[in-house]
């Protein structure tokens, strides 16, 4: 490769890259993670990192942020040899990671988590005023609408996501490493984060960007590096490359359509909501309906109560006032055990906190839901025999990599920890399907499986409500797309008029109401 | 960079790294058991005597039994610090309930056994039945209800007694349960084996045992799988409950009279010790009965081998509390290296 013909001539010591990684491999017992990989990284430059789940992206960025160490090769930033890095020794030199898993602590304030390990005191005793008063710059800095004395477990994920980027802001930032950070950002923030990134390029910070996210590579990155199977495969400029071209270095094989096309058959009304309150308040006088046969979709800003409505329907959420019937039927106790048996099924968004138990093996996470069916046990004794045979298949035709359903579900990428919540769902007979953000955290390749899937329910007749934050998502997928603003249906959008203009139009027209009210 | 391939070290290095390897994989529990039975034979001319064997198959029987309860417990994401409070509560009502029915009766001392064994069990379900309810629906925690239940089960129990043995039950239940044999051991063990086997077949095999993993496992999932959080937390404390009455009845029976000294808090922690040094996870969802029995029964020769050996009885605290610790870190270490790969 080049590089390594390059770094042999003398040069400029200014010239060298902020972050420069050669060959460098990293063994886990029984897994080779990263094989020779190169990277390099110059100030004030995005570069993208592109890849599966399970390319070696996680690992990548672990190694720079010091983490763990690389079992070989070697690791430049800022024209230094760097050996025994720890996270502390990281952070202390400007390297800022931004990791999916949050790190804060959630007992703690937001202010409490920014400065942890880092606290500012005099003789022991912490300077609480001059903490709070950086916090509260930092944030409004920042744009973002979080509240520093907030407990960080009574913040929704988008607050987290917003603490946690602003915690590596904090100290004096060289390198800094974003891993998905938009997952849970609304229009409005992610937006807020891109002038931020804007900023910090002018200033002469390198960033490391990982996201799924076509639109945000096109927006933000300077290069891209595409990762497979824990190998570089290549880095390319993103003025010159294409989407598809950087899909199918990704995936190793051709991706012609993202969104797959639907055939819509609405029949009977499903699911009737008329005049719907949650007790939280979170949803308000919502009426909403959604037919068999058709995907209805639910977009939103974060927190405007399209989750809480799905929530409701299935029985989580308590309900204050309003009726939900179902196929005809007024269902006035709701919970997730009689809703399972009327034959709804409820994906959460979060899938680590309400979707799986992480300590327990494919099998019994997906057989979880279905266990009070007859095939599954008899007068309380489960058949075992059965469930493999009825589980075995439903997680190949899911195409789960590597098949084996007796591993802990704690050790799947996100993709396939959303086809062990896909499969629950095929382990009994349903037909009223509710997504809460299908496609979060799950990369390319796992979202055209699982919009496949979406696709067969629906053509299979089944009615499916389709919540999602990402709007290209439900636009595409949805035959009617309802538009939710601070608990209540702001818009009911069909056939032609349903279009990113008019639900972004529709937001601000309900906001403008709100004001003039 | 490169130092982790070339690790330094001699064949005394790589024989220490042989027996981690094969602690971590066979587990700490039968290594150190065979340590203790090969070490304390050698020492001891008593301890593989016939006596001795039996009396530590005995004694590990009701740890044993009260364990898996304990363990169905923690492995629901909870705690049992009344087991030992119920062992001695069902042991004074099994005798007051037995003599009582005997003498107001008079008949045949079957009825007068059935009504007190029912009674001691009743007791037991009854406390196991308070703490479930509280937890599963006041919302507070196990390990907060169940020391508050402690503390008044083993308040009734003296109130009951004033602390004096209650006599009076039929001759019958000693010899039939306390003191009778069967091809040699005691009836305790097979109760203790019949418990374990149950439990085991519970464990794998019923939807009570997969819910019970499942709640331990991720509760909010399994709320939304449908799964009835309330009614699965209640039966693990009403099995705990259950379970340790059994055995302050069979202990019961073997003394021969109802005392309000038996269980108390050092079964208790036993009870703690042997969940966690059969591996069950304290975070909950991990854990199963049969590695649990065999950590009671180590814990049992642990201590005969450490009387045999005229250990200071007040140092085996400390060798069990070491273990104990030994255990959890062994099984930190395990998984860390697991999460690894």
């Amino acid at each position: 490769m080049e590089p390594a013909a390059t770094s042999t001539t003398p040069r400029n010591e200014t010239a060298e890259p902020l972050l420069v990684l050669s060959g460098v491999t990293k063994r886990f017992p029984g897994v080779l993670a990263l094989d020779d990989v190169d990277l390099d990284v110059k100030a004030g430059e995005l570069h993208v990192l592109f890849g599966e789940n399970g390319a070696g992206k996680s690992t990548l960025i672990n190694v720079i942020s010091g983490t763990f160490p690389p079992t070989s090769g070697s690791f430049r930033f800022g024209g230094e040899e760097m050996a025994e890095l720890t996270p502390h020794k990281a952070r202390a030199i400007g390297i800022s990671p931004v990791f999916q898993e949050f790190s804060l602590v959630p007992s703690l304030t937001v202010e409490e988590n920014l400065f942890l390990g880092r606290e500012r005191s005099a003789a022991g005793i912490l300077d609480a005023g001059g903490m709070r008063r950086r916090a509260r710059e930092l944030i409004a800095e920042l744009g973002f609408d979080l509240d520093p004395k907030a407990r960080v477990d009574k913040l929704d994920r988008a607050h987290q996501q917003m603490a946690e980027i602003a915690k590596a802001l904090l100290g004096k930032v060289r390198l800094l490493i974003l891993d998905e950070p938009t997952a849970s950002l609304t229009e409005r923030e992610t937006g807020r984060l891109f002038e931020l990134i804007a900023r910090l390029k002018s200033q002469g910070v390198g960033i490391i960007y990982v996201s799924h996210r076509m639109r945000e590579i096109r927006a933000l990155a300077d290069r891209v590096t595409v990762l497979r199977d824990g190998r570089h495969i290549k880095t390319l400029d993103a003025a010159t490359v294409t989407d598809s071209e950087l899909v199918e270095l990704m995936t190793g094989r051709k991706i012609d359509v993202l969104f797959p096309a639907i055939t819509h058959r609405p029949g009977e009304v499903a699911i009737a909501v008329e005049k719907l309150a949650t007790a939280d308040g979170q949803v308000a006088d919502v009426d909403f309906f959604a037919r068999a046969g058709e995907i209805t979709g639910v977009a939103g800003l974060v927190g405007c109560g399209k989750s809480e409505l799905v929530r409701a329907i299935y029985g989580i959420e308590p309900i204050a006032s309003g009726s939900v019937t179902l196929r005809g039927e007024t269902v006035t106790a709701l919970d997730p055990r009689s809703s399972l048996r009327r034959g709804v099924a409820y994906f959460p968004a979060n899938r680590g906190v309400e979707g799986l138990a992480l300590s327990r093996p494919i099998r019994e996470n997906v057989s979880m839901a279905a266990l009070d069916l007859g095939r599954y046990q008899r007068r309380g004794i489960i058949r075992r025999t059965a469930e493999r045979s009825l589980i075995g298949p439903i997680m190949e035709t899911l195409k789960l990599r590597p098949p084996n359903i007796e591993r802990a579900v704690g050790n799947l990428s996100g993709g396939n920890r959303q086809k062990v919540m896909l499969g629950r769902a095929m382990a009994r007979d349903l037909d009223i399907f509710l997504f809460d953000e299908p496609s979060v955290g799950i990369d390319v390749g796992a979202k055209v499986e699982v919009y496949e899937f979406i696709k067969r329910l629906v053509e299979a007749g089944a009615a499916v409500v389709v919540v999602s934050s990402e709007l290209p998502e439900v636009l595409a997928l949805s035959n009617r797309l309802y538009v939710m603003h601070h608990g209540r249906i702001a818009a009911l959008l069909e056939g032609e008029a349903m279009t990113e203009q008019n639900v972004l139009s529709s937001f601000f027209e309900e906001e403008a109401r709100e004001k003039a009210a | 960079m490169s130092t982790t391939a070339t690790l330094p070290g001699g064949p005394g290095r790589q024989s220490g790294q042989d027996i981690l390897n094969l602690v971590l994989t066979v587990g700490l529990l039968p290594v150190l058991m065979a340590i203790v039975i090969i070490g304390t034979s050698l020492m001891s001319p008593y301890f593989l005597g016939w006596m001795n064997v039996v009396n530590i198959l005995r004694m590990a029987s009701f740890l044993a039994i009260i364990a898996c309860g304990q363990a169905m417990v923690i492995i629901a994401g909870g705690f049992d610090l009344s087991v030992g409070a119920v062992v001695a509560l069902a042991s004074v009502v099994t005798a007051k309930a037995m003599a009582a029915a005997a003498s107001a009766i008079g008949g045949p001392d079957i009825l007068a056994i059935v009504i007190g064994i029912a009674a001691g069990l009743g007791s037991g379900l009854a406390v196991g039945l308070f703490n479930g309810l509280c937890v599963a629906r006041l919302k507070v925690s196990g390990f907060v209800v169940t020391l508050g239940t402690m503390s008044a089960t083993a308040g009734i129990g003296l109130l009951l007694t004033n602390g004096i043995p209650v006599y009076g039950m039929p001759k019958g239940f000693v010899q039939a349960i306390g003191r009778s044999q069967i091809l040699g051991f005691p009836l305790a063990i097979y109760i203790a084996l019949a418990v374990v086997l149950a439990m085991a077949f519970v464990q794998r095999r019923t939807l009570f045992g997969r819910y019970v993993y499942a709640i331990g496992g991720n509760q909010e999932a399994a709320v939304v799988s449908g799964v009835s959080i309330r009614r699965h937390l209640v039966g693990t404390y009403v099995l705990s409950g259950g379970l340790a009455a059994t055995v302050g009845i069979l202990l019961t029976a073997l003394v021969g009279s109802g005392q309000a000294s038996l269980g108390g808090d050092a079964m208790m922690l036993q009870s703690i010790a042997a969940a966690v040094i059969g591996g069950v996870s304290l975070r909950g969802g991990i854990g199963r009965v049969e590695v649990v029995a065999v950590a009671a029964l180590f814990l049992t020769i642990l201590g005969n081998a450490l009387n045999l050996l005229h250990i200071d009885s007040r140092l085996q605290p400390i060798f069990l509390g070491l273990i104990m610790v030994l255990a959890v870190a062994l099984d930190e270490f395990s998984r860390r290296r697991m999460s690894r790969v």
